[in-house]
């Protein structure tokens, strides 16, 4: 498999498709601690 | 006054010296690496090792000094949850810290990349420090890896760094 890296676009993509599973990594900590889990 | 002048202040050296730091990382992705390979083909890519990547990485690691040591400052200011300093929780992901933290996190992975990884093999690939070829071929490889996946992980980060006003999201 290519890396994703050797490309400007794969680079690109890979930090979006990071950006979105950190989003939902970020709102589950927030949840966790507003409930006090 | 005095502290929300002091925030604003650390807030906006945070910001000038981000684009100082990340707009080097982005010229030396988007352009650099592009038009180093062609000039290089060419024979003509001797005046971007002498006279501009020695320039542009002084002030990209530099840049990332100033860009992490202003934002534990600016961190630092902020109260945390459960009177934590806002510094520690952030870093600790802690409660409605854990958004900014986590662009605190990727940050710090970033500027321990330019200063561990980036700028030492750099420093073999322009002659700055003994190498032999094979090391040379070896460093360019590890340079541009690294620095590719700096500008991956910017894109997170700076998500995380402009979502703070935005806490309702996380919700």
């Amino acid at each position: 498999m290519k890396n994703p890296l050797d490309s400007l676009w794969g680079t690109v993509i890979s930090g979006i498709v990071l950006t979105v599973i950190f989003f939902y990594v970020a709102q589950w900590l927030v949840a966790r601690a507003s409930t006090g889990a | 006054m005095w502290e929300e002048l002091s925030g604003a202040l650390l807030r906006w050296l945070h910001v000038l010296f981000g684009i100082l730091w990340v707009g080097l990382l982005y010229y030396f992705n988007f352009v650099n690496a592009e038009a180093a390979k062609q000039a290089n083909a060419a024979g003509e890519g001797a005046p971007i090792s002498k006279y501009i990547m020695p320039r542009a990485l002084f002030f990209f690691r530099w840049g990332a000094v100033g860009t992490w040591v202003v934002g534990a400052g600016l961190l630092s200011t902020i109260p945390g949850p459960n009177g934590l300093n806002g510094f520690l929780a952030a870093f600790g992901l802690q409660g409605n810290m854990a958004p900014i933290g986590i662009g605190a996190w990727l940050g710090t992975i970033m500027f321990i990349n330019v200063w561990a990884i980036i700028w030492p093999n750099q420093q073999k690939i322009l002659g700055m420090k003994p190498a032999t070829d094979e090391e040379k071929a070896k460093s360019r490889r590890v340079a541009f890896l690294a620095s590719r996946f700096n500008t991956m992980l910017s894109i997170p980060m700076v998500w995380f760094m402009v979502t703070g006003p935005h806490q309702s999201i996380y919700h």
